[in-house]
C-alpha cells in the first residue's frame, strides 16, 4: 500500500529565455522575435506602464471612480498577445488591458471607457477597466473571479464545432484558481478536447492573500496534470519566454484540439486596485525589489537595445509622446458627453418589455417635473 | 440521484389519496369545456398573436384531452398527432436543431442516455455528440460554458437535470447570462435557453422540489416562461430558442406524461403571452404550470355550484402579460392567484403587487393568493400533498371572493 506523497519533492522547473539582465541564457532554445514584433511588444509594454501611471493618478484626483493597474505584468500582457492571432478569442479577468492594446484599442478608447462617456463601447454600464470589444475578439470583463473560465471552455467548444483555425485564451490570477469555476473549466476543457489556453498570472497576491495561503500545491502548474492537461511553468517577467510558450501552446491547442495550462510567474507591483493600499499587508522593500531589480519592462528593453533596435533617445521620445497623447485623450474623454438616460433601459433585452417601457416613461416624467434636481449636462 | 429520478417515471399530476372521490387515478381529470354552457369564441381574436395558427378562429377548447375522448377520436381523420409533453418538448427542440445548425444542447446525461426525463432522447444519435453534449457534473460551469458559446454565436439549450441544481449556476445566470448583453454595451448577445424540470414532485425530497422562478424573477435581462401542456411546451420551446434574449423555460416534473393532440403544422408561440384556458365572468383565476390542473379540477366543482370562473394560465412569468390579465380583471373585478411558489417572494407575490398597482380601481375585493407554505418540501407523502395548493382550497377561496 503506497500513498502518493502530497508533494513530489522537486518543484516544476520554470522556462526562461532571458536572464535578469536581459541576456539570452546560454543553451536556451527559443523562437527568435524579429525587430518589428520586438519593438512593437516593447513599446506596448511602455504604453501600458504609462497608461497605468497616469490613469491611476486620474482616479486619485477624483476624475474617474476606479482603476486597477497591471504594473509588473506588462510582459505577460504584451508577449502573450503578440503570440496570438486576431481571430483567437480572449476572455480576460481584468489585469490584461495590454492584450487589447496590442490588438489596436486606442488610448482614446481606453479613456472613454474609464470615463464612461457616450463613446464608451460599454455605453457607460461597467466600472472602469472593464473593457470589452467584440471587433477585437476581447470579451467584456466581468468582475466576479473566474467566471470567464467555463465560458472560455464554451467558446472553445463553439470554435471546435465550426472547425475554426483559432483558439481561446483566458486569463486568471493565482487567487482565481481557488474558485470552483477553475476546477470545472479545466475538467470540461480536457474532457471535451477543446482548444483553449488557460494562462494563470501567478503574481503572488490575491488582494491581501499571499500564495502561501491560497494553495498548498506546488503553484498552479501541477494542477494541470490532475485534469489531464498539458502544462508549463514560465517566467512571466521574461517577455520572450512568455511569447514562445504561448506560440507553442497555440499551435498545440489548435492542431491537437486540447487545452493547455500556462502558469506565468510574476509579481503584482501595484496595489490590487485604487481601493487597496498594499503596504498594509506587505513589506515596502519587497515591492521595491520587484519594481526595480525584477522589472519586466527594463529587462526586455535591455535585450531590445542590445540588438540595436532601440535607443535611449527613442525611449524618452516615445514616453513623452505617449504621455502627451494620453493626456489629450483624457481631456477629450472627460469633456465628452455622458451616455443619455435612454441607455439605462436599452440592451437589457433585445426589445423592451412593457415593464421597462413603463419604468422609462415614469422616469422621464419625474425628470420633467423636477428639472432642478436633475444634472443639466446629462442628455435624455 | 438518477435512480431517485427514475421513480418519477409515470406519475399523475393531480394528487391521489382519497381527497377527491370522483377523481380517476392516473388520468388527468381536466374539465372538458364541451360540457359547459358558456364558451367565448372571441377570446382569442382580441390577442394580436400572429404566431398562434392553431385552428384559426376556434377557441382552444381543452387544455388536455381526457382518456375517454382520446379513445373515441383515435381515428386517422382527426388532424394533428398525439404525444406526451416530454415528446412535445423534444419535437420542438428537434425541429429547431434541424432548422438552425447553431442550436445545440448542453447538460448532464442529455446525450446517449437521452436525458433524465427523456426530453433529448434520440437527439445525440441524430445530431452527433458535439451538438448534444454530455457534461461533467458542474452546473455553474456548463451554464457558464453555454453562455460563452452563446456569446460566440451558438444557440445553446442548457438543461438542468432538476431546476433545483441550477441554484449552483445562479452566479452565471444572474451575473453573466442576464447582464453581459447590457454591460458589454450591446456588443454581445446571449441567446441561450435554460430549461429543466422543477416544482414539487412525488416525494423527491426538499432539494429536488424547488420552485426557482421565485428566485430568478428579479434577475434583469432574462425572460421566464412556464409550460403546462404539450401544445404550449412545444411552442414555447421553439420560441425560446428563436429569441435573442436568454430565456428560462420552467417545466414541471409531474407534467411530462400529459397527453394531447397537437397540430402537424409548425407553430411558435409568443413568449410574453398568457393563455386563456377558460373564459368566465365571476372571478379571474391566474395560475401556471401544474397548478393549472388543480385549478381546472376545482373549476368542475365551482361550475356545479353555479360559479363561472375565468382561468388564465399566465405562462410568461417575466414579464407578466398584464394586457390579458388586465382585461380579465376589468371584466370580473375579482382575482385569485394559485401558484406553487412559496408564500414569501414568489411569483404570486409579484403578481399581486403588479395587479394592485395597475388595476386597483377595477378590484371589488382584495386579491387572494394561494401559495405553498414557507417550508422545505417534506418527504412524507401526506405532508408533501399539503404543501401544495389543493382544489378544495381553491373552491373555498373563490366562494370567499364572490361573497
Amino acid at each position: 500500500m503506497n500513498f502518493t506523497s502530497e508533494s513530489s519533492g522537486k518543484r516544476i522547473p520554470c522556462f526562461r529565455v532571458l536572464d535578469d539582465n536581459g541576456y539570452p541564457i546560454a543553451g536556451s532554445i527559443f523562437e527568435q522575435v524579429n525587430k518589428e514584433v520586438a519593438v512593437r511588444m516593447y513599446s506596448g509594454m511602455v504604453t501600458l506602464q504609462i497608461m497605468d501611471t497616469i490613469l491611476y493618478e486620474t482616479q486619485r484626483q477624483g476624475r474617474i471612480s476606479f482603476y486597477l493597474t497591471s504594473t509588473g505584468e506588462e510582459a505577460i500582457n504584451l508577449a502573450s498577445a503578440a503570440a496570438l492571432s486576431p481571430d483567437d478569442v480572449v476572455l480576460p479577468q481584468y489585469r490584461e488591458p495590454g492584450v487589447l492594446l496590442w490588438r489596436g484599442f486606442t488610448l482614446q478608447e481606453f479613456a472613454n471607457q474609464c470615463f464612461g462617456n457616450k463613446a464608451d463601447y460599454g455605453k457607460g454600464r461597467q466600472m472602469p477597466i472593464h473593457y470589452g470589444s467584440q471587433k477585437h475578439n476581447y470579451f467584456t470583463v466581468s468582475s466576479p473571479i473566474a467566471t470567464q473560465l467555463p465560458q472560455a471552455a464554451g467558446v472553445a467548444y463553439s470554435l471546435k464545432m465550426d472547425k475554426k483555425d483559432a483558439c481561446v485564451v483566458t486569463y486568471m490570477g493565482d487567487g482565481g484558481t481557488s474558485e470552483g469555476d477553475f476546477h470545472a473549466a479545466l475538467n470540461f476543457a480536457a474532457v471535451m478536447e477543446v482548444p483553449v489556453i488557460f494562462i494563470c498570472r501567478n503574481n503572488g497576491w490575491a488582494i491581501s492573500t499571499p500564495i502561501t495561503e491560497q494553495f498548498r500545491s506546488d503553484g498552479v502548474v501541477v494542477r494541470g496534470q490532475a485534469y489531464g492537461i498539458r502544462s508549463i511553468r514560465v517566467d512571466g517577467n521574461d517577455a520572450l519566454a512568455v511569447y514562445n510558450s504561448v506560440r507553442t501552446a497555440r499551435q498545440t491547442a489548435i492542431n491537437e484540439q486540447r487545452p493547455i495550462l500556462i502558469e506565468a510567474l510574476t509579481y503584482r507591483v501595484g496595489h490590487h486596485s485604487t481601493s487597496d493600499d498594499s503596504t498594509k499587508y506587505r513589506a515596502v522593500d519587497e515591492i521595491e525589489h520587484w519594481k526595480t531589480a525584477q522589472n519586466p519592462v527594463s529587462r526586455f528593453r535591455k535585450w531590445v537595445q542590445g540588438n540595436g533596435w532601440w535607443t535611449d533617445e527613442d525611449e524618452s521620445e516615445f514616453r513623452s509622446n505617449i504621455r502627451k497623447q494620453l493626456m489629450e485623450a483624457i481631456q477629450l474623454a472627460a469633456r465628452k458627453e455622458k451616455p443619455p438616460i435612454a441607455n439605462l433601459f436599452t440592451d437589457v433585452y433585445e426589445e423592451n418589455p412593457p415593464n421597462l417601457v413603463e419604468q422609462e416613461r415614469s422616469l422621464g416624467e419625474t425628470i420633467k417635473k423636477h428639472p432642478q434636481d436633475y444634472p443639466s449636462d446629462v442628455p435624455l | 440521484m438518477a435512480a431517485m429520478l427514475h421513480t418519477i417515471g409515470v406519475a399523475s399530476p393531480v394528487a391521489s389519496g382519497g381527497v377527491f372521490p370522483d377523481h380517476q387515478s392516473n388520468k388527468f381529470a381536466v374539465s372538458s369545456l364541451h360540457s359547459l354552457p358558456m364558451i367565448r369564441s372571441e377570446a382569442r381574436s382580441n390577442l394580436s398573436s400572429l404566431h398562434e395558427s392553431y385552428r384559426a378562429g376556434k377557441l382552444i377548447a381543452k387544455a388536455v384531452a381526457t382518456k375517454g375522448e382520446n379513445a373515441a377520436a383515435s381515428g386517422a381523420s382527426k388532424p394533428g398527432h398525439e404525444l406526451l409533453l416530454f415528446e412535445a418538448l423534444r419535437e420542438g427542440l428537434e425541429e429547431e436543431m434541424e432548422r438552425d445548425p447553431r442550436v445545440c444542447v448542453i447538460g448532464e446525461d442529455v446525450g446517449h442516455y437521452g436525458g433524465s426525463y427523456k426530453v433529448t432522447k434520440g437527439l445525440a444519435p441524430k445530431f452527433g455528440d458535439l451538438r448534444v453534449l454530455d457534461t461533467p457534473i458542474a452546473e455553474n460551469s456548463f451554464t457558464g460554458m453555454g453562455i460563452g458559446a452563446a456569446m460566440t454565436g451558438l444557440r445553446p439549450v442548457i438543461e438542468g437535470m432538476n431546476m433545483g441544481f441550477l441554484l449552483l449556476a445562479f452566479n452565471q445566470i444572474s451575473d453573466n447570462c442576464g447582464m453581459l448583453h447590457y454591460t458589454s454595451g450591446g456588443q454581445f448577445t446571449i441567446p441561450a435557453v435554460i430549461r429543466g424540470p422543477g416544482g414539487v414532485g412525488r416525494q423527491l425530497g426538499a432539494e429536488h422540489s424547488q420552485r426557482l422562478e421565485s428566485y430568478f424573477q428579479s434577475i434583469p435581462g432574462i425572460q421566464l416562461v412556464a409550460c403546462s401542456t404539450p401544445y404550449n411546451a412545444k411552442g414555447l420551446m421553439k420560441a425560446a430558442i428563436r429569441s435573442e434574449n436568454p430565456v428560462v423555460l420552467f417545466e414541471h416534473v409531474l407534467l411530462y406524461n400529459l397527453k394531447e393532440r397537437i397540430p402537424d403544422e409548425e407553430y411558435v408561440l409568443n413568449l410574453e403571452e398568457a393563455e386563456m384556458v377558460r373564459p368566465g365572468e365571476h372571478v379571474t383565476i391566474l395560475t401556471y404550470s401544474r397548478m393549472r390542473y388543480h385549478v381546472m379540477q376545482a373549476v368542475k366543482t365551482l361550475v356545479n355550484k353555479g360559479y363561472d370562473p375565468e382561468v388564465i394560465d399566465i405562462r410568461s412569468l417575466k414579464p407578466f402579460d398584464l394586457y390579458t390579465i388586465g382585461n380579465s380583471v376589468k371584466k370580473t373585478h375579482r382575482v385569485l392567484i394559485v401558484e406553487e411558489c412559496m408564500r414569501t417572494g414568489g411569483i404570486g407575490a409579484s403578481l399581486t403587487a403588479a395587479i394592485n398597482e395597475n388595476f386597483h380601481d377595477y378590484l371589488d375585493a382584495q386579491i387572494i393568493c394561494l401559495s405553498s407554505q414557507d417550508v422545505p418540501t417534506p418527504y412524507a407523502g401526506t405532508l408533501e400533498e399539503w404543501t401544495v395548493v389543493q382544489p378544495p382550497q381553491i373552491v373555498a377561496a373563490v366562494e370567499q371572493l364572490c361573497q
